[in-house]
């Protein structure tokens, strides 16, 4: 009688503990919930919830827990505390977020220390894969858009002349390295680099637009960050009446980043962005994605490429959850998403082999004003783009 | 020919920048003159007013003209309201202590705004007849820009003969020379830092509001500016409106100027700046020598 | 002139001066407390290592600001002084080992402090805050202007920082001898920052706080003094710097930013300034607060830290250990006879 109870009881102690730990899956998301970062945090945090909540049937029987912590700034201080302490307090089985590219460059030491996988879903810099082993990313490098348009810019929009106004922080050069390069390999020039400021408080970018429009470009390529850099931006170009003197304005699409660009109305229209993603593509699962989004967020809040950075990297984690039945051992985990295809709202995505970094297409967009709103018509596509830093191995992308 | 068009669009471009700094920190100069009270939440109230500006218009429809008045009274009506109810504990205490006050308030106001309105920016669409651009003979610019130029010229005047030719004015100028002597003379001094600070902090708001083109309005704004605030404040000297308003011009200027010339100095050339003109007047442009 | 009236050494207050320099009771609760949360919660010692480096910085802040009486937003300078120096040797590959790694952070602080005293501590109020922000912020300006260098925005990341002693390893990711480390540096600097506030020149500096005219009457080298306080102030400061690149194995602008400055005198006005344990105090009370709070509720956390402040701002004069000396004062009153 005795021996039937402990055997039962053993039995049932063994099924809850292995469906148990099969069942949830652990993930520590490291985001700037507070501070200057917040709005970028909402956008990542609600890609991943909206993944999770559209797609239950893939993620059985698996339980995904999001275990946030607020990083506060982009100091690299609080993000390393905020990654230890989900590594040994709370014992996750992936790690997720970085909005930051110095918090991920901060964070990279411990998570190689810690031997788990962590996903990053926007930080840019591109040398940011090679920092840990551990590292994938689902969001972008500067390179893409950046190396993209140079060529986009020499050969579709036949420029011959740019000046550069950037935000000066490492993703702000890499950008204009990335353009210059490419650009001038195509026969372009570059005639005038400007460093307009830094990532902290907007400036006022009247100055930095007078002293390009005064040089009198084909082009001015600008790359800022998302968010009330990019809105100052338009305004400014538009205020300044540069449209009107001829010079086009390009970027990749921080610019036009589509949470801002309603809001900058008919300033906006013109304006010609390569990047990975924006609301408009026409999609079938982009199209399912935005109005999701809509629905659960509001009619009047639309996605945009952060909130995709989410979304993507939580599918690679319930990828992950899936092909590993629940027990994330790390380099298994690499392994799964080594060459990890998805179909994602931005268009058919990979991750490389060999970087862990994406691999994606890039759309050459134009703002366009279509039914009383603002639209990006895509009159330009390259599949299938990889990081050009890493793979030609630029300066600090030659990795160690 | 070429040369006037650049001049002009610099001069402009950055008297425009120097007018949004002014109307915020006027109020702030004379708060610490006539109070020598250190009040960090000073950018808080322009965040404040600027989104009662924002959202007046975007969810009520009020015009650009009408949230301009009403962020004005009611960002004056709450700070009246705080003044009496806490700054008043802290008047004699330790400056270090009205720091942790003041500070400790602002974080209040961020996290608030973020938790009631969000953390994004706030757009602020302003009325076409300020859009676009303005022909002024030798150069087209920015209309908004002239407009606050105007603006700016305006309330200035406004301000210096409140000062200079109402009883109210001088005795506020002499509250802030020589307290205690003011006071022996029958002025009411509570009143009359109840009134001043309602009154810079609306101004605060309609910086915040009027600027918002320029320096967005998001929560941080409160604190992302701050320094600017300070610094014009410490350039101009405390407690005189015209001193702020030459070092605010100044440094608006300069600032421009710079940043379009030797953009490669980014922001340091303005924190260069501030240091000479501070190291060659402590006191300020305009402020009185210390006895 | 007649002799003071024999007998008044015995006098409480005299008494009371005389022994102000002792050591009390309770001062080695502290340390002991740190010590046990060494054992009793190895997994926040990552935590734990970040309060006790801005313990250290708060101190050395204690010293120009409690006792010396010069507000400064731009300590923060100092601190990132110290961080570089440690950081770009070991990143360059220049010099790795710890100890002697503090020391010249220390002397590279302890310069700038030199420099900008010299030239700002003529001003007073809110002119010298003012020029204290915006030294800072030229030299964080110029760090990420020498970004080939610096490592700019992104920072100067995994430092190779030999092993302490030769032996114990600085582990990312289980920070035991990081924590052991700051703790005994702290330790030498709060001895050191101790002896000299109830020194001779430590009395100086509270004259000078207190009344500088008179002080100049006196004939006090008034200037030297307040120089040479500056200056040891920015050496610790640089040294707290140091240590937390070393312990983070990483350093950028964040370490120069008006933020650390700002954050550092809030922590100490909260604890309590011209207090020495003020540090300690309103460090704890702060980054608890902050970090507990932020897990919590991740978004809302600023509102329930910005209550605390205007809370005790309100009701106590100067900070937390103001409170508590008031109660300890009541409690002691001499009954009214």
């Amino acid at each position: 009688m005795i021996k039937r109870i402990i055997a039962i009881a053993a039995a049932a102690l063994a099924l809850g503990l292995t469906s148990a730990h099969a069942q949830e899956v652990k993930v520590g998301v490291a985001l700037p919930y507070t501070g200057i970062g917040a709005e970028f945090a909402q956008l990542v945090d609600r890609g991943m919830e909206l993944y999770l909540k559209l797609n239950p049937d893939k993620v059985k029987p698996y339980k995904l827990t999001l275990i946030r912590r607020d990083v506060k700034d982009p100091s690299g201080a609080n993000a390393k505390i905020a990654v230890q302490e989900l590594l040994t307090q709370d014992n996750v089985d992936v790690l997720a977020g970085w909005i930051y590219s110095p918090n991920a460059i901060a964070s990279a030491p411990i998570v190689t220390a810690g031997k788990k996988l962590a996903v990053i879903m926007n930080a840019g810099t591109a040398h940011i894969t090679n920092l840990s082993p551990y590292y994938v990313r689902t969001s972008i490098s500067m390179w893409h858009a950046g190396y993209a348009l140079g060529e986009a810019a020499a050969k579709i929009l036949n420029a011959k002349t740019a000046v550069v106004g950037y935000t000066d922080f490492p993703p702000g050069k890499d950008s204009l390295a990335a353009f210059k390069r490419s650009f001038e390999a195509n026969g372009g020039k570059v005639i005038d680099e400007i460093p307009m400021g830094g990532a902290g408080a907007v400036p006022d970018f009247t100055p930095f637009f007078q002293r390009a429009k005064d040089k009198k470009p084909d082009l001015f390529f600008v790359f800022v960050p998302a968010g009330d850099h990019a809105a100052a931006v338009v305004k400014t170009y538009a205020a300044l009446g540069m449209r009107e003197a001829g010079i086009k304005l390009i970027g990749p699409g921080d610019i036009t980043q589509d949470t801002k660009l309603q809001a900058m109305g008919a300033a906006a229209v013109g304006l010609i962005t390569m990047h990975h993603y924006h609301a408009d593509l026409d999609n079938p699962e982009n199209k399912r994605f935005v109005e999701a989004w809509k629905k659960e967020y509001g009619a009047n809040t639309t996605p945009d490429f952060m909130a995709v950075g989410g979304y993507d990297g939580m599918a690679a984690i319930v990828h992950i959850a899936q092909a590993l039945k629940g027990k994330i051992e790390v380099d298994a985990a690499l392994e799964a998403l080594k060459g990890w295809k998805f179909a994602s709202p931005r268009g058919p995505i990979m991750i490389d082999p060999v970087t862990r970094d994406i691999v994606m297409n890039e759309y050459l967009s134009e703002a366009v004003m279509k039914d009383g709103r603002v639209f990006q018509k895509v009159i330009g596509k390259i599949d299938g783009v990889k990081d050009a830093c890493k793979e030609q191995k630029i300066g600090p992308c030659a990795s160690k | 020919m070429i040369f006037g068009v650049d001049f002009a669009s610099m001069l402009l471009g950055g008297v425009a920048a120097g007018m949004v700094l002014f109307i915020v920190s006027v109020g702030l100069s004379v708060t610490m003159g006539l109070m020598g009270f250190v009040n960090l939440a000073h950018g808080g109230f322009a965040m404040l007013g600027g989104y009662a500006i924002a959202l007046a218009m975007k969810h009520w429809g009020f015009s650009f003209v009408t949230a301009l008045v009403f962020g004005f009274v009611l960002t004056a009506a709450v700070s009246a309201v705080l003044e009496r109810a806490l700054y008043a504990r802290l008047y004699g205490a330790d400056e270090l202590d009205q720091v942790l006050f003041t500070i400790g308030l602002v974080f209040m106001m961020i996290a608030s705004v973020t938790l009631l309105v969000g953390p994004e920016n706030q757009p602020l669409t302003l009325p076409p007849f300020l859009r676009g651009q303005i022909n002024l003979g030798i150069i087209q610019y920015r209309a908004y820009s002239v407009a606050l130029i105007a603006i700016g010229i305006v309330i200035v005047s406004v301000l210096w003969l409140g000062f200079e030719r109402t009883r109210l004015g001088a005795q506020i100028r002499a509250a802030v020379d020589n307290r205690r002597m003011a006071e022996s003379l029958g002025i009411n001094i509570a009143r009359l830092f109840t009134i001043t600070f309602a009154f810079g902090s609306g101004m605060a708001a309609l910086g915040g509001g009027l600027g918002a083109e320029f320096l967005g309005l998001d929560p941080q704004y409160a604190l992302k500016y701050l320094v600017y605030f300070l610094i014009v404040v410490a350039v101009g000297g405390l407690g005189r409106v015209s001193g702020v308003f030459w070092a605010a011009l100044l440094i608006g200027v300069l600032d421009f100027a710079l940043k379009k010339y030797v953009p490669q100095g980014g922001t340091a050339f303005i924190y260069a700046l501030s240091i000479l003109l501070l190291l060659w007047r402590p006191q300020g442009l305009f402020g009185a020598r210390s006895a | 002139m007649t002799a003071p009236p024999t007998g008044w050494s015995d006098h409480p207050a005299a008494r009371a001066l005389a022994g102000r320099h002792r050591l009390r009771a309770w001062e080695p609760i502290p340390w002991l407390l740190a010590l046990a949360f060494y054992f009793a919660f190895p997994k926040y010692l990552g935590f734990g290592t970040e309060v006790l480096v801005t313990i250290l910085f708060a101190l050395s802040l204690d010293l120009v600001l409690g006792y010396a009486g010069i507000v400064t937003l731009g300590h923060a300078a100092f601190f990132g002084a110290g961080a570089y120096t440690v950081g770009m040797l070991a990143k360059h590959g220049i010099w790795n080992e710890p100890i002697t790694g503090l020391i010249l952070a220390a002397l590279v602080a302890a310069l700038v402090g030199l420099g900008s005293g010299v030239v700002l501590l003529r001003t007073q109020g809110l002119t010298l805050l003012m020029l204290t922000l915006c030294t800072m912020a030229l030299l964080e300006e110029a760090a990420n202007l020498a970004h080939d260098y610096t490592g700019g925005f992104d920072g100067l990341d995994s430092l190779p920082i030999a092993p302490l002693l030769g032996w114990f390893e600085f582990n990312p990711l289980y920070p035991r001898t990081q924590y052991l480390y700051v703790l005994s540096v702290l330790l030498v600097c709060f001895v050191f920052v101790r002896t000299l506030v109830y020194s001779p020149f430590g009395q100086s500096l509270t004259g000078i706080r207190e009344n500088i005219l008179r002080m100049h009457a006196v004939g006090a080298p008034v200037r030297r003094r307040l120089v040479l306080c500056y200056v040891l102030s920015a050496a610790i400061a640089g040294v707290a710097g140091g240590v937390w690149a070393q312990a983070n194995a990483y350093v950028n602008l964040g370490t120069l930013g008006l933020d650390r400055a700002a954050t550092v005198l809030i922590i100490l006005v909260l604890g309590g300034h011209g207090r020495l344990y003020g540090a300690f105090v309103g460090a704890i009370a702060y980054m608890a607060l902050a970090h507990f709070l932020s897990k919590i509720y991740p978004t809302a956390w600023q509102l329930g830290l910005g209550l605390l402040l205007v809370v005790i701002a309100l009701f106590a004069r100067n900070g937390i250990l103001g409170i508590v000396e008031a109660a300890v004062r009541r409690q002691h009153a001499p009954r009214v006879t």
